[in-house]
C-alpha cells in the first residue's frame, strides 16, 4: 500500500494548507458545507494529521472529501493559519489520480463537471459560456433564460455582445490560435492526462455498474446517472 | 509615534489601485449573463473618465472553475494565468483589472503561490515557454473591477443624476452588500478594507446616498460552491445556502442586494425565482423579490444610463420597484427593443415584473 500522507505532501496546497491543528473547530463553525450535510473539515483534518494509511484512504474513496463547497472562508478564520478546503482540494486531486473517486456517488460526478465545464474549455475557450447552459439542465435560470437563448443575437447585440465574432467584446469567438494554447498548456502541464484518468475510471465504473457510456458528450445513461443521482443520505437532518 | 503606528496597522486593510492603463480580462460568467455590465465599466472608464483600457481577443477562460470544480490541477491553471500575463507584457501593460472575482481569487492564489515556492514560478515560466513560446511579467497592479469603480466612486456621486434615496419619503435606500468569498477571504491585503472591513461595495453605496443593511449572515457565502451547484444533484446546497442569507436580511427590508461576483449575482437572483417557485417564499415588500445588480448596474443607474441599455430587464428578478423609488421614469415599450429599436417578443413569467 501506497504511504497517502506521502503523497498528498507532493501537493504544495496540502503543505500550505496544514501547519498544525488545534481542533478548535472554528473551521466547522463557519463552513457552509457543515450547515447542510453530515460534514465536520475539523475531523478531515484530524485524521489526514493523524497519518493513519488505512484511515486516509477510506477518507478518499468516502463521500465526506466531496461536499466541501471551496467557498475558503475557513482560510479567513483558523487561528493557527490551516486552511481546511486546500487540504480537500488535495485529498480530491489525489482521489482521482488514485481513481478511488468512483468509489462515492459525489466522487463519480466528477465525470459530470469534466463532460461540461471541462469540455467548453477545449470547445470554446470559455469554463461557461450562454449557449452551453441548457434549460433543461438548469432549471433555475428560469424562463428569461430560455428567452434569452431564443433571442440571443438580439440581446445580446444591444449590450455590446459578440457571439461567435472575433475580435474584442462579450462572448466574441475565441481564436483558433488561442484554444490551441490552451491545449498545449493541458498537455504540457498534465492537464490532459488528469482528464483522461477521469475518463478511464469512469468507463470501468460504468462497466461496473452496468450503464451505457460514450467516449464523448452527455448523452449517455452513465452521465445522467452521476449527474442526477442523490441517494438523500448525505445529511443527517 | 501613535499615529504612525496607527496608520501601519490600517496600511493591511488599503489597496493601492492604479488611476490608468489597464488591460481588461473579461469573466465568462459575466459576459453570458450580465454583458451589460462589462459594457458600461468599458464605457465609463474610456468615455467617461477618458482612461485607457484594453482588451486582447486572445485572452481565454483563467479556467477557475474547472480548477475548483477540481478537474484543472494547479500547475494548469498556473500556466493559463502566466499565458495572460504574457499577453499583458505584448500589449505593452502593467496594471490588471479582472471582471470576475473567481478569477481574481485564482490570480491571489497565484501570486501567493509564486511567493512562496519560487520554484513553481520557475516551473511555470518552463511551462509557458514550452507549450506556447511565451514569456511574462508579474503584473505591477491588481485590481478587481469593483476596486476600481469603488476609486472612482466618487467621480460617479458628482454625476449622479438619480441617487440611492427614496424619492418619496426623502429616506436612504437600504442595500445588502455582497463581496463574495473569493475577493478577500483568502488573501484579504488583496481587497479594500480586507476580510474585516470590506469596504468596496460599501463605500460606492454610501458615496451614492444609501444605507449599508448589516445582518447576521452578511458575510455567508452566496451558496455557489461550484461542484455543488455544477452537478444538478448537489443543489439543495447551493439554494439552501442562499435561502439562509435572504431568511436573514429579510427584517431588515432591503430595497436591493448588491453584488460583487459573477456568481453570487447569478444565485441570489436565480435562487429567489426558485425559492418563489418550489415554496412561495418571497423576500422583499408586500411580497415582491429583491433585485439583486451589480456593481456597475447600480453605477449606471445612478449615472443616469437607460436601465435596458444595461440588460437589468435580463435578470429573473425585474428592477421596477427599485426604479420607482429612485424615481427613474423608464420606456416599458422600449424595454425589449433590438439595438436598431425592433419590438422583440416579451418575456413572460418573470419576478416583479
Amino acid at each position: 500500500m501506497e504511504n497517502y500522507h506521502d503523497l498528498l505532501m507532493q501537493d504544495i496546497r496540502f503543505e500550505e494548507g496544514l501547519n498544525a491543528c488545534m481542533n478548535c473547530g472554528v473551521c466547522t463553525a463557519i463552513c457552509p458545507a457543515a450547515e447542510f450535510y453530515d460534514y465536520d473539515p475539523r475531523k478531515i483534518v484530524d485524521l489526514v494529521q493523524g497519518g493513519e494509511n488505512e484511515e486516509i484512504e477510506k477518507l478518499l474513496k468516502s463521500e465526506t472529501i466531496w461536499y466541501c463547497g471551496e467557498c475558503m472562508s475557513c482560510k479567513t478564520r483558523c487561528p493557527r493559519g490551516n486552511t481546511p478546503a486546500l487540504v480537500i482540494m488535495a485529498l480530491r486531486t489525489l482521489s482521482q489520480k488514485l481513481g478511488f473517486f468512483t468509489e462515492s456517488e459525489k466522487g463519480r460526478q466528477q465525470f459530470a463537471i469534466k463532460r461540461t465545464v471541462g469540455e467548453n474549455i477545449f470547445k470554446y475557450g470559455y469554463c461557461v459560456a450562454t449557449y452551453a447552459v441548457k434549460p433543461e439542465m438548469h432549471l433555475e435560470q428560469g424562463p428569461i433564460w430560455e428567452y434569452i437563448l431564443n433571442n440571443t443575437h438580439d440581446v445580446y447585440e444591444r449590450l455590446g455582445g459578440q457571439i461567435n465574432e472575433l475580435g474584442a467584446g462579450p462572448l466574441r469567438k475565441i481564436p483558433d490560435d488561442a484554444r490551441e494554447e490552451l491545449r498545449k498548456i493541458f498537455e504540457v502541464t498534465g492537464g490532459t492526462e488528469f482528464f483522461e484518468t477521469i475518463e478511464e475510471h469512469s468507463k470501468k465504473k460504468a462497466k461496473e455498474m452496468g450503464l451505457q457510456f460514450s467516449n464523448e458528450g452527455i448523452d449517455n445513461e452513465y452521465f445522467v446517472e452521476v449527474y442526477t443521482a442523490n441517494s438523500g443520505k448525505h445529511t443527517t437532518r | 509615534m501613535e499615529n504612525e503606528g496607527k496608520k501601519r496597522i490600517w496600511s493591511d486593510y488599503q489597496k493601492e489601485i492604479a488611476d490608468d492603463h489597464f488591460f481588461y480580462v473579461r469573466s465568462c460568467i459575466r459576459q453570458s449573463f450580465y454583458p451589460g455590465s462589462e459594457q458600461f465599466f468599458l464605457d465609463f472608464m474610456r468615455n467617461v473618465l477618458g482612461k485607457d483600457v484594453y482588451e486582447n481577443p486572445s485572452h481565454t477562460t483563467c479556467t477557475g472553475i474547472g480548477y475548483h470544480g477540481d478537474i484543472v490541477p494547479l500547475q494548469t491553471i498556473m500556466t493559463v494565468v502566466a499565458r495572460h500575463f504574457a499577453l499583458m507584457k505584448e500589449s505593452g501593460y502593467r496594471n490588471i483589472a479582472i471582471s470576475c472575482v473567481t478569477s481574481f481569487g485564482i490570480y491571489t492564489e497565484i501570486l501567493e503561490t509564486w511567493k512562496h515556492f519560487p520554484e513553481e514560478l520557475e516551473k511555470t515560466r518552463e511551462y509557458l515557454f514550452k507549450a506556447t513560446g511565451r514569456e511574462f511579467d508579474i503584473p505591477e497592479n491588481m485590481a478587481h473591477t469593483s476596486d476600481i469603480i469603488y476609486k472612482f466612486r466618487n467621480e460617479i456621486a458628482g454625476r449622479a443624476k438619480n441617487l440611492l434615496i427614496n424619492k418619496k419619503t426623502g429616506e436612504p435606500l437600504k442595500v445588502v452588500e455582497h463581496i463574495g468569498c473569493h475577493y478577500a477571504k483568502m488573501f484579504p491585503k488583496f481587497g479594500v478594507g480586507g476580510a474585516e472591513f470590506p469596504r468596496v461595495l460599501s463605500g460606492m453605496a454610501e458615496a451614492w446616498g444609501g444605507e449599508v443593511v448589516d445582518y447576521p449572515e452578511r458575510r455567508h457565502c452566496c451558496g455557489f460552491g461550484f461542484r455543488q451547484y455544477l452537478v444538478q444533484a448537489n443543489r439543495g446546497y447551493s439554494i439552501s445556502n442562499t435561502a439562509k442569507k435572504f431568511s436573514s436580511m429579510q427584517p431588515f427590508k432591503p430595497d436591493l442586494v448588491l453584488t460583487n461576483c459573477p456568481g453570487c449575482n447569478m444565485f441570489m437572483d436565480k435562487w429567489q425565482y426558485t425559492i418563489k417557485e418550489m415554496e412561495g417564499t418571497t423576500y422583499g415588500a408586500e411580497g415582491e423579490s429583491i433585485p439583486v445588480l451589480t456593481y456597475e448596474e447600480l453605477a449606471g443607474l445612478v449615472m443616469g444610463y437607460n436601465p435596458w441599455d444595461l440588460g437589468l430587464q435580463y435578470h429573473m428578478v425585474q428592477s421596477e420597484p427599485l426604479l420607482e423609488k429612485m424615481g427613474i421614469a423608464t420606456d416599458k415599450k422600449d424595454k425589449f427593443k433590438t439595438k436598431d429599436g425592433r419590438q422583440m417578443p416579451i418575456p413572460g413569467n418573470l419576478i416583479n415584473a
